[in-house]
């Protein structure tokens, strides 16, 4: 075992000196430029393993030398221009149009002017990029109302016109946003019934049947002993994760794990260390330099120790390994909070997350955490795992004492949704739209690999970064995708790593392949215009023919 | 000198002083960089350090045994066995039906009655036939609806304000509103009745607290001016410590009202900040509803941001934040619960926006309300045995015994015996739920009545009737069952064992 962690530690090391000046540091130890499997590469010390990691197949390309510089200088021209026009604002050369805080004789001024350079100057010229309305349902075409801002993104104003478009930028994953359909109809009846509040919670009489026909059909769903559901996802960690561990608790996580977890974790007391993204090599060696030295200063052991990841990580379309953080958590003790929002029901051959994917025992992960806004076209999360777990958060958790419980009409669109996914609908509707999406995630992903654009992540991730690189580029495509018919989401820094600002797809079962073949197309038109095709490695060999697709 | 100067000029200078620099004095420059660099990289010496083998590390691995996830929770702990045993059926409105039974709801915040009401539901299902029931995305990517924008707009103006924010969700909603503004360093004022939402944005700050006592503006004044005392020592420092005040308009914990008019003049005397917690107030207090601003007929400019819940008076679910737009904007980029989170489901923006012109057109829905929380109060007054806490004019009123136990545990299985007395006459009520490990105090033991606006007389003198016999019920029984039982714990354990033989 040494001699293996020596050997891998070494091939960290190497590939964070070759990496390049613009690398980002959570690319070290895994994949250093190369379409990889498996971890790090390395053969024949995990044969236990083997068959997940042969077909474990992500891809992050390191970012060109020449775009890196490109980009950087980008930017210091956005700096550069920016302070001499606050400069030119600050002696009224140029007429300040933002909203200014008013100076108050004698009190601290709330925010500092640094503080918002970047809004000011940086973001202020992309803002149409972001925030758009929308003035229909966010399903497979979503309407876009049309804004224009006669002052260069200081002020917007509405034209009165919306754009009828593609839409690849909301989380629905298995084509659940519909305003009409079987769910929508249980959801109509719902509201007739129940109303829409509860104005309680659930320990203070908002408890109510439809409730817990939820939290029962969560736990069939996950395979679980027991589940609880919250009325917001972000809510469900940030609330819940406190009642889980404390003060004298060590919290593992990786270093992309979403603001939610991240706060979650802030609130508990614990101590909060994080380990490289899905470097499971860095965190063996922080979980065993855990449990050999304690707390820090008192050197007493741990009361618990407790690994932090997501499923499938948002802005990278990458996959947890998760048979490895198994068989971490089972050699060092610790447990697993793993959070699901972005891979339940979009991932795994039944749709039940990552774990499916695996195809490991759901109760070999402690805290299974999930949303409902994603795949299921509703709001909200739960937390699943044993009866004790489930129990103690019941008594325990915020959520369940000072917060609203969930809207009746909310939780039946999940009721429905999940009833569908798992068949109990007698049809074969769930398990058409699970196959849909894996067959258009590998098809969509393959053939973007094929055109040369570096594309990150996993290849049976539904969400597809594409890399920009340039801040000008970031608003471009997005406007151009946008003009052309497809809705799309960028993200860039503070987002991402500053130079490594990207676009995003979230692909969906209900799109079509004609839908899919006619957004390569805007892509390709766009990204000829801008220059997209960075990729210098060969097309990686997986496609979506092995994916049996049900009529 | 720096109020001529603007900021801007910090990078000038330093150009300026790079370029003016003499050549010696970069050489010296650079010399100290790689010294400290070669310290920074070369090993320390720290002799005392243990080095582990790997098979010590090893037997370390193999000897640790962390605590449990979580702490065993019996099925039948009362919590869990009370959840489900009053599980609703149906509608949780002005009636619950709990166990085949409806019964007058006491328990749960719809003091508007806003919840079964025909013209919200309706504008409810129209709304899930546009936009279905989830927008699949935060408000950044194509989660920004017609309807949230038009329900900002809505409420900003109702509340008099420039912007209005919305959240998800009403916790969410003051929990990242507060570390949006205040940092590391600053320092919040802070009733020490706050509601626990507040108390997590405090922690969420890491801001450094204070806590005054609950309403007492000499104690407030009296931290004011000894920071002032602070202050004046060190006023570099304090020209970059931002100063809050967090009160709640209405308390929950306590049913009473905040001093706004005092807090006001403190606000302008020490220039500190206000953020009021308007989740139990709005829609409740004031002639049309806007809260204890319009309560005390102050103008809400004084107010630096008030932060609101549709989730108690408006039956709907989210929250907002309004006040002033250089203020309110900013937490569109900085509110955590904002922009990771998903929209509010349109529907639910669309039975607010409706809730909002409903209260618009029938103010006197809060003329009843507070009628009827005074009739609750006076009523409730006579029941002996206990006291009631709260405003009279305020609609969540708690009702506590008269004399504790003095075991908070114990005094709460009585409360749980009245509650369940109540329901048997077909009056819901709850006993106040806290974690009290995580609260910043101990909040004592009591139940809490909410006043719903559509009651009738006959159903208020019905329902206090109820809880005054259920009262006298319950503590008959306790003092009278067994009399040669002196501590009260153990009539109330024999109780529970003659319940269980009865099961």
């Amino acid at each position: 075992m040494a001699a293996g962690r020596g050997n891998t530690s070494g091939e960290s090391m190497k590939n964070g000196l070759m990496e390049p000046v613009g690398g980002s540091k959570h690319r070290n130890g895994h994949t250093n430029g190369k379409h990889k499997n498996g971890l790090n590469g390395k053969n024949g010390r995990h044969e236990k393993h083997s068959e997940w990691q042969d077909d474990f197949h992500e891809s992050f390309e390191e970012t060109p030398l020449l775009v890196a510089i490109l980009t950087y200088l980008g930017y210091a021209l956005l700096v550069v221009i920016g302070q001499i026009r606050d400069l030119m604002r600050a002696y009224g050369i140029e007429k300040d149009k933002s909203c200014t805080e008013p100076k108050l004789e004698g009190f601290v001024p709330l925010f500092l002017s640094w503080e918002s350079f970047y809004t000011r100057n940086l973001y202020r010229r992309v803002r149409d990029c972001w925030n758009r309305p929308v003035a229909s349902c966010a399903g497979v075409r979503l309407d876009v109302m049309e804004r224009t801002s006669p002052d260069f993104g200081w002020n917007f104003q509405l034209t009165g016109k919306k754009l009828d478009v593609m839409n690849f930028g909301s989380y629905n994953y298995l084509g659940f946003a519909e305003s009409s359909g079987p769910c929508a109809s249980a959801v109509h009846g719902v509201i007739q019934k129940y109303g829409v509040g509860v104005c309680a919670s659930r320990q203070e009489m908002g408890y109510m049947d439809i409730h817990k026909e939820l939290d029962e059909l969560v736990a069939e769903y996950l395979g679980v002993e027991a589940a609880m559901t919250v009325p917001m996802g972000f809510a469900t960690n940030s609330l819940n994760m406190p009642a889980l561990v404390s003060k004298g608790s060590l919290i593992l996580s990786d270093e992309l794990n979403h603001a939610s977890l991240i706060l979650g974790s802030r609130l508990t007391g614990a101590v909060i260390r994080t380990f490289k993204h899905n470097d499971m090599t860095d965190l063996e060696r922080k979980l065993r330099d855990a449990v050999c030295h304690g707390q820090p200063r008192t050197h007493r052991p741990w009361k618990k120790i407790l690994i932090v990841v997501e499923g499938v990580y948002s802005m990278e379309g990458s996959i947890v390994r998760l048979p490895e953080v198994v068989r971490l958590k089972q050699k060092y003790k610790a447990y697993i909070y793993l959070d699901e929002a972005h891979s339940v029901g979009a991932m795994g051959p039944h749709g039940r997350g990552v774990v499916d994917y695996f195809g490991l025992d759901p109760s070999s992960i402690d805290i299974l955490m999930g949303t409902f806004t994603k795949s299921f076209g509703s709001a909200g999360g739960y937390i699943g795992g044993s009866k004790r777990l489930i129990n103690h958060l019941k008594v325990h958790a915020h959520s369940f004492i000072y917060s609203s419980a969930m809207s009746p009409p909310v939780a039946q669109q999940v009721i429905s949704s999940m009833r569908i996914i798992m068949g109990k609908d007698g049809t074969q509707e769930g398990m058409r739209r699970i196959r849909q999406l894996a067959w258009n995630t590998r098809y969509f992903r393959k053939r973007l690999h094929d055109r040369g654009y570096i594309i990150y992540g996993n290849k049976d991730s539904p969400v597809v970064p594409l890399l920009l690189y340039m801040p000008s580029k970031v608003a471009m495509f997005s406007r151009e995708t946008l003009r052309r018919g497809m809705a799309t989401v960028v993200v860039g820094f503070p987002a991402t790593p500053l130079i490594e600002t990207r676009a995003r797809f979230c692909l969906s079962a209900s799109h079509t392949k004609e839908m899919l073949d006619k957004a390569l197309k805007i892509i390709d038109d766009v990204g000829d215009m801008l220059r997209l095709r960075y990729s210098s490695l060969p097309s990686p060999d997986f496609s979506e023919k092995g994916i049996q697709l049900i009529e | 000198m720096m109020a001529v100067i603007p900021a801007t000029w910090d990078m000038y200078d330093l150009i300026q002083g790079v370029l003016q620099a003499p050549w010696y004095h970069m050489v010296f420059e650079v010399a100290l960089v790689l010294l400290i660099m070669k310290i920074y990289y070369s090993q320390s010496f720290s002799p005392d350090k243990t080095v582990l083998t790997e098979k010590e590390k090893e037997t370390l691995v193999a000897e640790w045994v962390p605590e449990p996830l979580a702490p065993e929770v019996p099925d039948d702990h009362p919590i869990l066995v009370g959840m489900d045993k009053y599980c609703i059926e149906g509608q949780n409105g002005k009636y619950v039906k709990v166990n085949g039974k409806s019964c007058i709801n006491l328990a749960t915040f719809n003091f508007l009655s806003m919840v079964g009401r025909k013209e919200i539901e309706d504008v409810a299902l129209q709304a899930l036939k546009v936009y279905g029931v989830g927008s699949c995305g935060p408000r950044g990517f194509y989660g920004t609806m017609d309807v949230h924008i038009q329900l900002e707009e809505d409420l900003a103006k109702f509340m008099v304000c420039e912007e209005a924010i919305l959240y998800s969700y009403g916790f969410a909603t003051i929990a990242s509103a507060i570390p949006a503004y205040s940092k590391r360093g600053d320092i919040i004022y802070v009733d020490e009745n706050v509601g626990f939402a507040v108390q997590k944005g405090l922690t969420a700050s890491r801001s450094n607290i204070r806590w005054f006592r609950h309403n007492d503006m000499e104690h407030l004044e009296q931290l004011l001016i000894e920071q002032s005392r602070l202050d004046k020592k060190n006023p570099k420092k304090a020209k970059v410590t931002r100063r809050f005040i967090v009160v709640e308009g209405l308390y929950l914990n306590s049913g009473d009202i905040c001093p706004l008019p005092k807090l006001v003049e403190l606000k302008w005397k020490y220039k500190v900040r206000i953020f009021l917690e308007e989740t139990m107030s709005f829609g409740v207090l004031g002639a049309t509803g806007r809260g204890v601003t319009e309560h005390f007929e102050i103008s809400p400019d004084h107010i630096d941001l008030i932060s609101c819940s549709l989730e108690n008076a408006f039956g709907s679910t989210g929250g907002f934040c309004c006040g002033k737009k250089f203020i309110i904007d900013h937490q569109r980029l900085s509110g955590l619960g904002y922009c990771f989170s998903a929209s509010q489901p349109p529907m639910l923006a669309s039975a607010a926006i409706q809730a909002l012109k409903i209260l618009q057109d029938k103010p006197h829905m809060l003329v009843d309300l507070r009628e009827n929380s005074e009739k609750f109060h006076e009523k409730l007054k006579g029941i002996p045995d206990i006291a009631v806490v709260g405003d009279p004019i305020s609609p969540i009123k708690h009702l506590v015994l008269a004399e504790p136990a003095g075991d908070p545990g114990l005094d709460i299985r009585t409360l749980e015996m009245v509650v369940d007395t109540a329901m048997n006459e077909s009056v819901a009520l709850t006993v106040a739920r806290y974690l009290e490990p995580e609260e910043h105090l101990p909040k004592g033991p009591s139940i809490r009545l909410s006043v719903n606006c559509e009651l009738t007389q006959d159903e208020i003198t019905r329902s206090v009737e109820v809880i005054q016999r259920s009262f006298q019920t319950v503590l008959q029984k306790l003092r009278t069952r067994s009399p040669e039982v002196s501590s009260p714990l153990e009539s109330v354990q024999q109780d529970k064992k003659s319940e269980v033989a009865s099961r």
